[in-house]
């Protein structure tokens, strides 16, 4: 039933992405690491420019607090003059990287004729691919050249451990997972969490650049380069609303589902709890950010909260809890 | 700096676009009574509640899915109490063996439940009104709105004021009249759009209330109850045949629809390809039946499935197990038969190896009992003795223990699947030790002390089924996709409020056209600002839409 052939290639196109990934991880660190010289470099020389404007006439030099006030003017004038040919080389292996995950997960399902959803390893391909598509549908909408390494970093780390430890020969599936609904309920919920997982980046990388900004630091480094704190923080929430209706929707197909699979739309089941925990924390960010007396700042730790519980759910309870969705493979 | 926006509606109290109450800090300490229970009903209702309800309700549900639930595996509860004697009555006296059913965890979705519809009421009469309020006034300098933007069109500004209503009209705006009595506003206009984004909120809120009381419709009118039939045995649906039943609260169990199913044939297979820990798991499993709806009725040929369940008198059938029973037959030692069906023997692993246990009360001159396993594929194991290597049916065979004596000392409730050998004795072999049967299908063997015979006639699978009634369904179906529509609708539209204000431009400014080359005429310049409820970030790009429309109709573009 198995097709060893495309089992084989599946594997291999798996050993490429990872290849095109590390590459990409080190496009995308180079890059940042020249923007941070780069920043230096800028600032010494708006210093300098400042100091001689203050020779001349003292208006010139007022101008200047009011430029490193206004930190996206600022990111725009360093960003349009640096030359990027590692951010440009790394967004195209992106491409390639992710094209090559596009042909791993196809050949995969065709070897065994089914859909790759079925074991942990598979969800792991298919979450990578996800978040891939997220970041490289943001890159068509605007420039995320510097949130590349912390896309492709989680991804290479996923795609690491997908090989080492989840690794699952290709097989068929349990009689359960034998349903349309599969398709409808993990393609979604892979979906949702790669969209979680680009903006728990986002997140992280805000937190850092709004400290960065109460604190500016004696020497710039790469965050200095990117986004303001409040741009960041807007395109993170914008992806936590993409995402959480998208994890509304998992939660409802999984309870249609669970209703025609075990009886009971809902089991209490430990995957359903965590899955229902997730949502709920998540329910709380964005209750968070309309509250009076929660900043965005606190809210953006209930977002991390959130994808804490998603690692729970993938790693611990696919693994460890006792339940009736071990579909693990392990 | 992302809740500027919103920091801009503080500021102006005449201008809230928050239908959400407003939550005042300062208390009274005077009222007494009725006032605190005033005060606590505002707290309990507040956002900063419910926020703190969530996250409790999240936290709670988290025991549940580390200790084993009674409800859901009540044998892996007693195991672990018996192995953790110290913690163990400690957490089951805290509830975390029963966390959904504990007094602490309906104690949060209760008040979470009222703090939802304390919080709905007052907010959709809110709502209600301002779906029905007319946009406020423009404020005096629209510069000082979060997106402002300027643009000098062709026209007179009343030939402008028009195209901007008709614009704003044509994008859904709804816009306030203009004053006749003040002829000063003849040059503003001021439109809101965006009224579904609160609607969709509460429709979500009300639709989450619909789905806690359809899953309280359930819980309390609804019934489960699990049978195994073996295959050629038909069910009927009665109390007595369950082998478990458990149903809601208000339910009446002689009420149950008088349907039957009847299991003709079951098929199951299993990976016999891959290799690791995918070989030997189920690949699919299909039950092939007969059901009448009620005594009398006819006969339909139905498949059940894993996946697929049947439909009868408004309940579902499930499949949701399966395994062997050995069809077993004892006769005494002239040859009667005292004991001849099916024996359900219940599976451990995923080969299968399965245990039960064949209890004889019409034995002669003794009750007779066997207890032991039924292996699909035979093998011995130097350690474990005989297992099963496979769960499909290669090498079946049933390994035996035999007790005589009483079979059910003090009449007391006990398992199908074991025996209870308090007042039994175990049946010894020739050589004294304890008998131990190996049976294989067709085989008779003679039992020794003149207790007759045993034969394994042969093995069939038995279908483990599931049937349930929950009246609550679908209207947690329906609920939770309302909800699902609410939300969308509430994180996608955008509460705007747009205000346009004109006036003859500058002559100074009125060549300088778009493009550099308008038409000659009037000039007049349109200031724009907007404001938005939440994040916002297309503001700025949809006031720009809106200038740009306005250009187009008063033909200062091309
Ligand atoms: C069952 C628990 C609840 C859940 C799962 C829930 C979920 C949500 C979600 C996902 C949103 C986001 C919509 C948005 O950002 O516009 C939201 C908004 C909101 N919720 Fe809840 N909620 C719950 C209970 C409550 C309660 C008890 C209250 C009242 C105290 C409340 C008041 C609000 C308000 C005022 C908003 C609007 C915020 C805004 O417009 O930005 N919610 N809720």
């Amino acid at each position: 039933m198995t097709n060893e052939t495309l089992a084989t290639y599946s594997n291999y196109g798996l050993y490429s992405a990872i290849v095109v990934f590390t590459l990409v991880m080190l496009m995308f660190a180079i890059d940042l690491a020249k923007a941070a010289s780069w920043t230096a470099k800028v600032r010494t020389e708006d210093h300098e420019r400042a100091l001689v404007g203050a020779q001349v006439s003292g208006a010139a030099a007022q101008q200047e607090p009011e430029t490193s006030e206004s930190p996206e003017t600022a990111e725009t004038t360093t960003e349009v003059s640096r030359p990027r040919q590692f951010a440009g080389m790394g967004m195209s292996l992106s491409w390639l990287g992710t094209l090559l995950l596009i042909v791993t997960l196809a050949l995969r399902g065709l070897s065994v004729d089914r859909p790759p959803l079925g074991n942990m390893y598979e969800f792991a391909l298919v979450g990578t691919t996800f978040a891939m598509l997220v970041f490289l549908g943001l890159s068509l909408r605007r420039d995320v050249r510097w949130l590349g390494l912390f896309v492709t970093g989680p991804v290479l780390l996923t795609l690491g451990l997908a090989l080492t430890v989840f690794y699952t020969q290709a097989s068929q599936l349990l009689p359960s997972l034998h349903s349309f609904w599969l398709v409808i309920h993990v393609t979604v919920a892979t979906l949702s969490v790669g969209l979680f997982t680009v903006a728990f980046s986002v997140t992280i990388l805000q937190l850092i650049k709004s400290h960065r900004e109460q604190h500016p630091p004696a020497k710039p480094t790469f965050v200095e380069a990117m986004p303001s704190a409040a741009s960041l923080d807007r395109t993170a929430y914008g992806l936590h609303v993409i995402a959480f209706p998208l994890w509304t929707f998992t939660l409802i197909a999984g309870a249609i589902w669970a209703e025609q699979a075990w009886g009971h739309y809902w089991n209490w089941d430990p995957k359903e709890v965590w899955t229902f925990v997730i949502w709920i924390v998540y329910a709380a960010y964005l209750h968070a950010r309309a509250t009076t007396g929660w900043s965005d700042r606190k809210a953006s730790f209930l977002a991390l909260a959130g994808y804490a519980c998603i690692l729970v759910n993938y790693m611990v309870v696919n693994v460890y809890f006792v339940g009736q969705h071990s579909y693990s493979g392990m | 700096m992302a809740r500027r926006t919103r920091d801009d509606l503080v500021e102006r109290p005449g201008h809230e676009l928050d239908t959400q109450p407003q939550e005042s800090e300062v208390l009274q300490p005077k009222i007494g009574f009725l006032g605190l229970l005033r005060w606590m009903w505002r707290q309990l209702t507040s956002m900063r509640t419910a926020l703190f309800l969530l996250l409790l309700l999240a936290i709670g549900a988290i025991p549940g899915s580390i200790w084993p639930q009674r409800n859901i595996d009540a044998g892996r509860v007693s195991d672990y109490l018996s192995q953790h004697t110290v913690v163990g009555p400690w957490l089951d006296r805290l509830g975390f063996f029963d966390v959904y059913s504990s007094p602490w965890f309906a104690a949060i979705y209760l008040l979470l439940f009222v703090s939802l519809v304390g919080c709905i009421i007052p907010r959709s009469r809110l709502h209600w009104k301002a779906m029905r309020a007319q946009p406020p006034k423009a404020p005096r300098r629209l510069e000082r709105l979060s997106a402002h933007q300027e643009r000098v069109v062709v026209g007179e500004p009343e030939q402008v004021v028009a195209a901007a209503r008709a614009v704003l009209r044509r994008k859904r705006y709804r816009l306030r009249p203009a004053d006749p009595v003040d002829p000063a506003s003849a040059d503003t206009v001021a439109a809101e759009s965006g009224y579904l984004r609160e609607t969709g909120n509460l429709v979500f809120h009300i639709a989450l209330v619909v789905v806690i009381i359809a899953v309280a419709l359930g819980h309390l009118l609804g019934w489960r109850g699990d049978v195994i039939v073996p295959e050629g045995q038909t069910f009927s649906n009665t109390v007595s045949s369950y082998d478990t039943i458990d149903p809601g609260p208000w339910v009446n169990p002689e009420s149950l629809k008088p349907f039957s199913v009847r299991v003709q044939k079951l098929d199951v297979s299993f990976e016999d390809q891959a290799g690791g820990a995918q070989f030997g798991q189920p690949r699919g499993f299909t039950a092939h039946t007969l059901t009448r709806d009620e005594p009398g009725a006819p006969v339909k040929e139905q498949k059940l499935e894993v996946n697929g369940p049947l439909s009868l008198g408004g309940a579902s059938v499930f499949l949701l197990g399966n395994g062997y029973a050995p069809v077993i037959t004892v006769r005494d030692a002239k040859g009667r038969v005292v004991y001849s069906q099916a024996t359900p023997f219940l599976p451990q692993d995923n080969n299968y190896r399965s245990v039960g246990a064949v209890k004889v009360p019409g034995g002669d001159p003794e009750q007779l009992g066997f207890f032991g396993f039924f292996l699909p594929t035979l093998e011995f194991d130097k350690e474990q003795g005989p297992i099963s290597s496979f769960p499909d049916l290669d090498n079946p065979a049933l390994v035996l223990g035999v007790y005589k004596g009483d079979l059910y000392p003090g009449g007391r409730p006990q398992s199908v699947y074991t025996l209870d050998t308090d007042e039994m004795t175990q049946v010894k072999g020739a050589d004294g030790q304890p008998l131990r049967l190996l049976i294989k299908p067709g085989q008779t063997i003679k039992l020794p002390d003149g207790l007759g015979s045993i034969t394994l006639d042969k093995v069939v699978r038995f279908a483990g089924i599931s049937i349930r009634h929950d009246p609550g369904k679908m209207l947690a179906l329906w609920g939770s996709l309302i909800a699902l529509a609410g939300l969308i609708a509430s994180l996608t539209i955008r509460r705007r409020r747009v205000f346009v204000r004109v006036r003859p431009a500058e002559p100074e400014t009125a060549g300088a056209g778009p493009d550099g080359s308008a038409p000659p005429g009037p000039r007049t310049l349109v200031s724009i600002g907007g404001l938005a409820k939440g994040e916002d970030p297309r503001l700025a790009d949809a006031l720009d839409h809106v200038l740009d429309a306005i250009a187009e109709r008063t033909g200062s573009t091309s």
